[in-house]
């Protein structure tokens, strides 16, 4: 199998080219469909996943958007090839067969064309997604939602009238959909703000994960928020919704690194320490343009208990120290940008 | 004893928590113990109780919501049963959303708020007016009309019967 036969790698997302990517690394869209009449992933037997494939690469054949399309045939690629596959974000752990001593099932295989791809017999017999550059929810579902009208016209899909779109946990049932974005937000960590934007987000109906989605952690400050239901909201509600949310994580976020040291009104001399320490970075690295070590050095004396106590003619346990300490950095660091 | 959670095999372990004063004993196999989390060799408690259930939960997913009461109920489509999806959190086909229709409406509801599809609706192909008597019908003389035209007295024959069938 060669990968080189994907346009891009099928990463187009990586160029940056969406809006906000220094901080919405990616927004990605999923639909789950099944075949009407077919049992589900966990019951079919292997002729049951066979036939899906073949009738769906059939259908994909003739079909305005999956014509071209690249397949993947995972139950018949080496580990390594379905692992970069995987790290990629075009197919899950499950349908890889990557999970401890799993081997990908008879019938697994991801269909790609353009920004567009399809897991065959995943946890549902369709798992249509795209990812999109930066914070852009309406691009990627136009395209997603485009390829399952394509499809759905061919091939019929488990819909009820009630339930809307059948799919083997309820808890995708309805719309099928779930939207993230992959976002980074070291800004609310540093500053510890991060768990009130968690704790609300659960609240409003969303939910996060880690870096490659379900079950995986939280690592390098990057999180997916999406959608937590998929039933009793029209998909350009939970579209909407989703992106309202994230434009506000977005806004603290800004505001998170942009007053980090500067705007701060409180700092802890640990805090402090760990800000200066990232702004040394930047500075030996040439990636930030100042303030001067000079200053930074003047910092990591002046802005401990005693000397910040003695400064302000207060007691090293005074609670206002913080305070005091904030306004100290202020004042170093506006006295050297002026 | 058979195991409390599969009530298959033999119970070797008894798992005896105390919680609110009151004490839950769990006769487990030794396949059951494990999925939950205990360690069997010499019967130690891997983890408290918290875990315990978080494990029983997990491993059911969102099927752990569903009272136990339906468990008989089979889809007489694929023969799955909804006590395996209390135990997989998984349905076996879109027929197991009509046979289990009332419990999962009520899951679907504690799940997403709403048990009512409002998005996209979606006509499958052939569908196309199928499953509507009367477009059926209109279809069905249109073609009597075309094995007429065509002199296929056979086909229209037996055309004109279906047609009086729905009639």
């Amino acid at each position: 199998m060669d990968l080189s036969l994907l346009p891009d790698g099928g990463m187009r997302w990586l160029d940056a080219s969406g809006p906000k990517s220094t901080i919405v690394l990616s927004t990605r869209i999923r639909l789950a469909r099944n075949v009407r009449g077919v049992p589900f992933s966990q019951r079919a037997k292997d002729t049951d996943r066979t036939a899906v494939l073949e009738r769906i690469s059939e259908a994909a054949a003739s079909s305005d958007r999956l014509a071209a399309a690249v397949a993947f045939h995972l139950d018949q690629m080496d580990r390594p090839e379905r692992q970069v596959l995987h790290e990629r974000h075009l197919v899950s752990k499950e349908l890889a067969g990557l999970e401890r001593e799993a081997r990908p099932r008879p019938g697994a295989a991801l269909l790609v064309q353009d920004q567009v791809g399809v897991m065959v017999n995943e946890e549902d017999h369709l798992r249509l997604h795209g990812m999109w550059s930066g914070f852009d929810l309406e691009d990627a579902y136009a395209a997603v939602e485009a390829v399952d009208a394509d499809l759905g016209r061919l091939v019929p899909f488990a819909f009820h009238p009630e339930f809307g779109y059948l799919t083997s946990c309820p808890t995708n049932a309805g719309t099928g959909l779930r939207a993230s974005v992959l976002i980074h937000l070291p800004g609310l960590v540093l500053t510890k703000e991060i768990n009130k934007v968690l704790q609300g987000l659960s609240q409003v109906g969303l939910t996060f994960r880690g870096l490659y989605g379900e079950g995986s952690e939280v690592v390098g400050n990057f999180f997916q928020l999406s959608n937590q239901t998929t039933l009793g909201k029209t998909e350009d509600e939970l579209i909407d919704h989703l992106g309202k949310i994230v434009r506000q994580v977005i806004e603290y976020e800004e505001q998170a690194r942009d007053g980090l040291l500067k705007h701060a009104r409180r700092l802890s001399f640990e805090e402090t320490m760990n800000l200066l320490s990232g702004v040394r970075l930047g500075v030996g690295l040439n990636l930030l343009p100042g303030p001067g070590v000079y200053t930074l050095n003047k910092l990591l004396i002046y802005t401990q208990p005693a000397h910040l106590a003695a400064m302000d003619g207060r007691s090293t346990g005074d609670r206002e120290l913080p305070t005091v300490r904030a306004a100290f950095v202020r004042r170093l660091l506006e006295a050297e940008s002026s | 004893m058979l195991c409390d959670n599969c009530k298959e095999r033999d119970a070797i372990i008894n798992l005896t928590q105390v919680e609110h004063d009151s004490k839950v004993t769990l006769h487990l196999c030794e396949q059951c113990a494990q999925q939950k989390g205990v360690e069997t060799g010499g019967a130690v408690l891997k983890s408290p109780l918290g875990n315990f259930l978080g494990a029983v939960v997990k491993g059911g997913g969102a099927g752990a919501l569903v009272p136990a009461a339906g468990d008989g109920l089979r889809c007489p489509a694929c023969g799955s049963t909804l006590r395996d999806f209390r135990d997989s959190g998984r349905l076996g086909c879109d027929q197991c959303y009509v046979s289990f229709d009332s419990h999962l409406r009520d899951l679907l509801r504690r799940l997403h708020g709403s048990s009512q599809h409002v998005g996209e609706r979606y006509e499958a192909p052939g569908d196309n007016g199928g499953d509507d008597p009367r477009s059926r019908l209109l279809d069905l003389k249109a073609q009597l009309r075309r094995a007429v035209e065509g002199e296929n007295f056979e086909l229209a024959a037996e055309l004109r019967d279906r047609i009086r069938v729905l009639e």
